[in-house]
């Protein structure tokens, strides 16, 4: 403990300062420093005992005594006359700059304030240049994090109050947890209780915090004083940014962020180092092992989850596919395979597994389905034929959490799991298959070239899919998609924004072959992700020059519509697009069900899943915002030339938002 | 919450083109579009019965009446069941023929976006 001497020494030691400081602080001008008054600083015991003097020159006895504060003093702790030019604040925002963290999301609050103005007031200003963002919910702060660390493959930082702050940003932590992506949160926390001063601190505050969402991080952490924050910074950084990915923690102390650096500039902790990660790859003879069996295979089936970490685990994906002539089925959690590639086999998961004598996941979320099925009466099989193997390489399993059940049921059918990160294992995989192949290729090319004309014959298919419907309103999906992508095409273009909620149509028609062009969706499916995710996204799209499209659930938007706001206020460019079927729509499926096996009919469903009765304007909610908006769009022809609007206003750099009374899916 | 598979499951049972539509009871084609969307019907099909990942495809082209009955009373997979207490066979006939009615859809080779 280095430093307790001079954090606030005062103020462990009761109420003492409470009463003194009001005749202190009526003496001292606020904003003049010590050294220029050449008044002791009051956090220091030759400071207390000044003002302890003057208050018995007063005749005053508060000191002796606990009593009412004094009229128009604050009770506090802080030293509020007290004025220096290091701060912890400054250190811990150098700390975040070393591990080139570039922005700051967070609704503000005074368990973090110290940290905050740091932030506005040197990291802003200084370069590397550390960004607030203010958002207006703590879960559209983490959200943000999850969408921009999906696109530029590294956590940006979010901070919110210990108790009311994590609690709203734990849906969200759940969510970036359960899809494996790197978030560096903090918390603001009075660990010393003379740093409460009134209720509402007491209310904001907990003596562990972390506790409430350790089910979900990967790691947490409550340093004590300067030292220790740059070391388990730097270490919660690591921890979120090695795989499997996720979301990490600190609790850090109001007054080590507020108070200056112990000892001044000279005795500033320094910064840890931070190595480069490498992470686990399976070991070689079971990746020698696992090539031989692909190389011999005569239906092998790659199955591409959260493999994709980074554009070169894409390209590695490709790699593999194409070496083996194999057919990929990409599981749409992340970009791990180009949609129009002739490899490209998404839409023939069943068939394929049925004929597969070699099924080889990369980070499958859930392998269980992978490998199993169920007979007409629902009895689970093995879902693969005799014989044939089944192998996952996987770094979920390397970090196993009890109670939250995100890691699915157990996969009994798994013939050979390989507790290791894919993306790291993919190169030895693809130099040892590379290794095994034949001299002549002749029978994986010929492979290859059946799964080309599936992919081609599927794509036709879905073509012929998405006429009907295709003039009418609401409007379809794959009008939507449609419109979107003539608009797009011709651009540095990323859907932000997951597509399940439109049927695929996105996978199904559209051309996309980068990393960044699509992200996904929530991980837990918790609904209120997309709207601050995409936004998120864009935030790192934007230094990139990329347009940013996301396509918002109505019942999504309506759980975090302060986002809209956020992105004018920090004029992030990014075009939503509210797929508005006036409904909780995934709901009112489900009740369907309930209610017909009860007899009862849905006539009444609405009541509890309807987002109508009144319709809400979502381009005037925009407008309200600060954020171009145009709708509702009822009549498909009117959607085109919409969004060639709001492409005009994102592409000067600000949010537009086009609402689309839609189809159901 | 994903992958949710509500679908008229026999349809992708039966073989394409086996519409019997003059073996279907007569129907009222006004009150079956209004059922289609008070029954629930559009949330997985869609209000034009195009189909989605939550249901297949109904029209135009229906099935056999017989099939699209059957699914409903006894249905397969993940589809709701419409009981006579919730849907009476006059409403599944009306739902039937407003399905007769929808028109058939443009071709790829007419809409340009497609091409």
């Amino acid at each position: 403990m280095a430093d307790d001497g001079a954090r606030g020494n005062v103020g462990r030691r009761g109420f003492l300062k409470g009463a003194a400081l009001g005749g202190f602080a009526a003496a001292a001008a606020p904003g003049i420093s010590n050294a220029q008054t050449g008044v002791t600083s009051p956090t220091s015991p030759a400071g207390v005992k000044q003002q302890a003097d003057a208050a018995q020159a007063a005749g005053q006895d508060s000191l002796r005594k606990p009593g009412p504060t004094p009229k128009n003093v604050e009770y506090t702790e802080r030293d509020e006359g007290a004025t220096y030019t290091s701060c912890g604040g400054d250190y811990m925002v150098d700390v975040l700059r070393s591990l080139n963290i570039e922005y700051f999301a967070a609704v503000p609050g005074n368990t973090f304030m110290g940290l905050h103005e740091a932030v506005i007031n040197y990291g802003m200003l200084t370069a590397p240049n550390l960004r607030s963002i203010t958002c207006m919910h703590e879960e559209a702060s983490v959200a943000m994090c999850h969408g921009y660390a999906k696109i530029e493959g590294k956590p940006m930082a979010a901070m919110f109050h210990t108790t009311v702050g994590t609690q709203h940003a734990s849906m969200a932590i759940y969510n970036a947890y359960a899809d494996r992506v790197p978030i560096f949160m903090m918390t603001g926390v009075a660990l010393e209780a003379d740093r409460r001063p009134g209720a509402v601190d007491w209310y904001h505050d907990a003596t562990d915090g972390p506790a409430m969402v350790r089910d979900f991080t990967k790691w947490d952490d409550t340093p004590t004083n300067l030292r220790s924050f740059g070391e388990s910074a730097v270490r919660a950084w690591k921890f979120a940014m090695t795989p499997p990915y996720g979301p990490t923690l600190l609790a850090v102390d109001t007054q080590m962020q507020e108070d200056e650096i112990p000892g001044g500039e000279a005795k500033r902790p320094p910064i840890p180092k931070l190595p480069s990660i490498r992470p686990p790859s399976g070991d070689a003879n079971t990746v020698r092992e696992i090539a031989k069996l692909l190389v011999a295979a005569e239906h092998p089936l790659i199955y591409a989850d959260r493999c994709a970490r980074t554009p070169a685990g894409l390209k590695m994906t490709v790699e593999l596919a194409e070496v083996l002539g194999a057919p990929v089925v990409d599981s749409g959690n992340r970009m791990n395979f180009p949609w129009r590639h002739p490899l490209n086999q998404s839409r023939r998961f069943g068939p394929l597994r049925n004929q597969a004598d070699v099924m080889l996941a990369l980070e499958p979320g859930n392998p269980f389905d992978l490998v199993t099925a169920k007979r007409a009466g629902g009895e689970l099989r093995r879902a693969l034929k005799d014989g044939a193997k089944s192998i996952t390489i996987s770094s979920v399993e390397l970090m196993p959490k009890g109670n939250y059940q995100d890691l699915q049921r157990y996969a009994g059918d798994v013939d050979i799991a390989v507790e290791a990160d894919a993306e790291a294992t993919l190169p030895y995989l693809i130099e040892e298959v590379k290794r095994l192949m034949p001299a002549s290729r002749s029978a994986y090319d010929a492979r290859a070239q059946a799964h080309a004309k599936a992919h081609l014959d599927e794509l036709n298919r879905s073509k012929q899919a998405a006429v009907y419907g295709w003039d009418d309103g609401p409007v379809s999906m794959p009008r939507l998609a449609m419109e979107m992508y003539d608009v797009m095409r011709n651009e540095d273009w990323s859907l932000v924004s997951d597509s399940n909620f439109q049927s695929r149509w996105p996978q199904q028609l559209w051309a996309a072959d980068k990393h960044y062009q699509y992200i996904g969706g929530q991980g837990a499916a918790g609904i209120g992700y997309l709207t601050p995710a995409g936004l998120g996204a864009a935030l790192a799209n934007q230094k990139h020059g990329r347009v940013s499209v996301s396509v918002v659930g109505d019942g999504d938007l309506m759980f975090g519509p302060g986002c809209l706001w956020t992105a004018a206020h920090e004029r992030i460019p990014i075009l939503y697009i509210v797929h508005n079927n006036r409904a909780y729509h995934m709901e009112i499926m489900q009740m369907q069900v309930i209610a017909n096996r009860r007899n009862r009919g849905i006539d009444r469903l609405g009541i509890a899943c309807g987002i109508d009765n009144p319709n809400i304007n979502y381009a005037q909610m925009a407008k309200s915002m600060g954020v171009y908006g145009e709708g509702p769009i009822e009549n498909p022809k009117d959607l085109g030339p919409a969004l060639r609007r709001a492409l005009a206003v994102v592409k000067k750099g600000e949010p537009a938002l086009i609402d689309v009374v839609s189809q159901g899916r | 919450m994903k992958h949710l598979g509500l679908v008229l499951a026999a349809a992708l049972a039966l073989p394409a083109g086996a519409a019997v539509a003059q073996s279907a009871p007569k129907g009222d084609t006004v009150h079956g579009k209004n059922i289609f969307v008070s029954y629930g019907c559009y949330q997985c099909h869609g209000f034009q019965g195009q189909g989605s990942n939550a249901g297949p495809k109904l029209a135009p082209q229906p099935l056999p009446f017989d099939a699209v009955d059957r699914q409903l009373r006894k249905p397969r997979d993940r589809m709701p069941v419409y009981t006579h207490k919730t849907v009476s066979d006059q409403d599944v006939a009306d739902i039937y023929a407003y399905l007769l009615t929808i028109p058939k859809a443009k071709t790829v080779a007419e809409i340009p976006l497609l091409k």
